[in-house]
């Protein structure tokens, strides 16, 4: 019924060129990229390419620290979505600011202020290195900073919106049957939002997957220590372009399947 | 195990100043509109929300007193509470639900399982044990919820508009379930409730809350008898009218008189049931001692009766079968007389 309707709507009334034309080379603008790479593709010599000991390393390291970075990012960022949302704190507004600042910052700038902060001559990394001899830059403990830093934001803001959205009263009740807030937190709350964090975790996980500005600049391209892999694609365009297109199309399916885990929540929505 | 409660706190921009007090197995009735702030005085007794001032004590221990600046958590109350919608937890098992209030105050997962288990069993769900609350219906859930609030032991029962969003149907059976359940419980209940019916019917004691005042406490059966002000007189289907009493004569307001039964003095209700109001289109000539012409103001069906609204000196309400209305033409603005029988006048001190 509602889509019969919508189709005598559109038959009706049509879409006018003004805005079918632009609308159209949008869509051309946005799909031919993805088209060009799946018509590139040396798919004859892809398994070969991709299980070559350098893809292997990048894919594993890539899968682990952006595993790692979603791990942290739930740990401090579920606590830190719960202050956002429910706490009476003062200067809310500017600590969600603060927080979101990492969403709209370009990578290669965060990569920089990651050296200035975590680096051995940083703000913390100069007395962190002076008593203990750690220092982060360049190692995969670098790669899982650069990640958690730039991909975190997208978990405290999806589980912040769940917790806005989640009613209430259900904490009520569990407060009136003897609960404390921890409890209630852990056997009300967070079973409440859990599609919220899932949502939250994938987003985060495929961004920290895809990140390369500030992994380069803040842990440098090192093989199988900091070379993930879209350091191993931007490489790989130099001397092998074939391996690039591979290992392209592998980020692109993954890119594709957090899509599809994510469909229920945005795709559907209407 | 008594509660005594005085509340006073602002809620938007209404002051709400309630004092009451409900014995050990007694069920007090909080009735009044939507928006007199009863839910609010609920919320307090639950440790949802803060007095501004006064004192609420239950069996000797003080929950809150705000000049003392004690104020006892939600869950550190001996309570239960039912709302309105259940709020039964949506991931959890219905046997999980009620077990959750054990679980919270210290009991092991099996025995709270087990003590849960014999809760669903009494309100006929075991069959439902294993379900998640969304595949219930809104009298299983409601139960349910019952239960789970009742599975604590709590000293001080809370019920939150508890029947309002079942169907009238389902209403009636949770009802007489929830009648039945309270006349088991040895704590104190405090019902908060917009509907005369479930006031009258399951509670032992009545106060009723307009804008944020008590304007009428007693039992079910004295207020119904004797409303004190229009809001009550209409839930309870009577006519009342304010007077100065002189023997059996009562002085409106409005300077008409009111022949009554019984004689008193001083500032006195007048009650009329609307099956006691005569229509007639002329001026009635007979036994009746109190006539008065009127003004037909609006016509409801009620029942199987119509239900007159009168405007006039003495604003009545009257209950006449639909042939009646029919033939005395009763339609908006028609001129009728009015007569009701002394006998059937109840007066009593304002």
């Amino acid at each position: 019924m509602a889509r019969r309707h919508k189709a005598q709507v559109d038959g009706a009334t049509g879409v006018p060129a003004a805005l079918l034309i632009p609308a159209a080379l949008a869509v051309v603008f946005l799909v031919l990229p993805l088209i060009a790479l799946l018509v590139r593709a040396p798919w004859s010599t892809l398994g070969s390419l991709l299980s070559t000991p350098e893809v292997r390393d990048a894919l594993r390291l890539s899968i682990v620290s952006a595993s790692l970075a979603t791990l942290i990012s739930l740990v401090l960022g579920v606590p830190l979505a719960w202050v956002l949302a429910r706490s009476q704190i003062r200067g809310r507004g500017v600590l969600r600011a603060l927080v979101t600042v990492p969403l709209v910052l370009p990578p290669v700038v965060g990569g920089v202020a990651l050296l200035l902060a975590f680096g051995r001559t940083g703000v913390l990394g100069a007395p962190l290195y002076d008593a203990t001899g750690v220092s982060f830059p360049f190692t995969t403990t670098a790669v899982v900073l650069a990640q958690t830093f730039v991909a975190m934001p997208f978990l405290v803001i999806s589980v912040e919106g769940a917790l806005r959205a989640a009613d209430r009263r259900y904490e009520d009740a569990a407060a009136t049957l003897g609960a404390g807030r921890a409890m209630t937190f852990r056997r009300v709350t967070l079973p409440l939002v859990a599609p919220g964090v899932a949502a939250g975790a994938v987003l985060c996980w495929a961004r920290a997957l895809g990140e390369f500005g500030a992994t380069i600049t803040f842990a440098g391209n090192f093989p199988g220590t900091t070379r993930t892999m879209t350091l191993q694609v931007y490489l790989a365009l130099e001397t092998d372009p074939d391996a690039a297109i591979a290992l392209s199309l592998v980020l692109l399916a993954v890119s594709i399947l957090t899509l599809g885990l994510l469909r229920d929540r945005w795709l559907v929505r209407q | 195990m008594s509660l005594s409660a005085h509340i006073v706190i602002q809620r938007g921009a209404l002051p709400v100043d309630v004092t009451f007090e409900v014995q050990p197995g007694e069920v007090l009735a909080v009735l009044g509109p939507n928006g007199a702030g009863k839910s609010t005085v609920l919320r307090v007794l639950a440790g949802l929300a803060r007095p501004h001032f006064g004192q609420v004590r239950l069996d000797g221990t003080t929950l809150d007193d705000p000049a003392a600046g004690i104020r006892l958590p939600p869950h550190r109350r001996p309570i239960g509470m039912v709302f309105q919608d259940h709020l039964l937890f949506p991931h959890l098992s219905t046997v999980d639900n009620v077990a959750f209030g054990l679980r919270a105050r210290g009991a092991s997962r099996e025995s709270a399982r087990a003590v849960a288990a014999g809760w669903v069993a009494r309100m006929n769900l075991s069959d439902h044990s294993s379900s998640k609350p969304r595949s219930l219906s809104g009298g299983q859930a409601q139960r349910i919820a019952l239960a789970r609030a009742l599975a604590g032991d709590p000293r001080l029962l809370l019920l939150d508009e508890p029947l309002s969003a079942l169907d009238a149907r389902t209403k009636l059976d949770v009802r007489a379930d929830l009648r039945h359940h309270l006349a088991d419980y040895a704590g104190a209940t405090v019902l908060v409730t917009h509907d005369p019916v479930d006031a009258m019917a399951l509670a032992d004691q009545l106060v009723v809350v307009e804008r944020g005042r008590v304007v009428q406490v007693g039992t079910p059966v004295a207020v119904s008898r004797r409303p004190r002000t229009d809001y009550v007189a209409r839930l309870v289907g009577l006519s009342l009218l304010a007077g100065m009493a002189q023997g059996r004569s009562v002085v409106l307001d409005s300077g008409a008189t009111v022949q009554v039964a019984e004689a008193s003095s001083g500032p006195v209700f007048v009650a009329i049931r609307p099956a006691a109001v005569g229509l007639y289109r002329s001026r009635p000539d007979g036994s009746p001692r109190n006539v008065w012409p009127a003004t037909v103001a609006g016509v409801t069906p009620y029942g199987e009766t119509l239900r007159v609204d009168l405007d006039g000196q003495v604003p009545l309400t009257a209950d006449v079968t639909p042939e009646a209305a029919a033939e005395l033409d009763l339609v908006l603005g028609t001129g009728v007389w009015v007569s009701v029988k002394a006998s059937e006048v109840a007066a009593y001190p304002a």
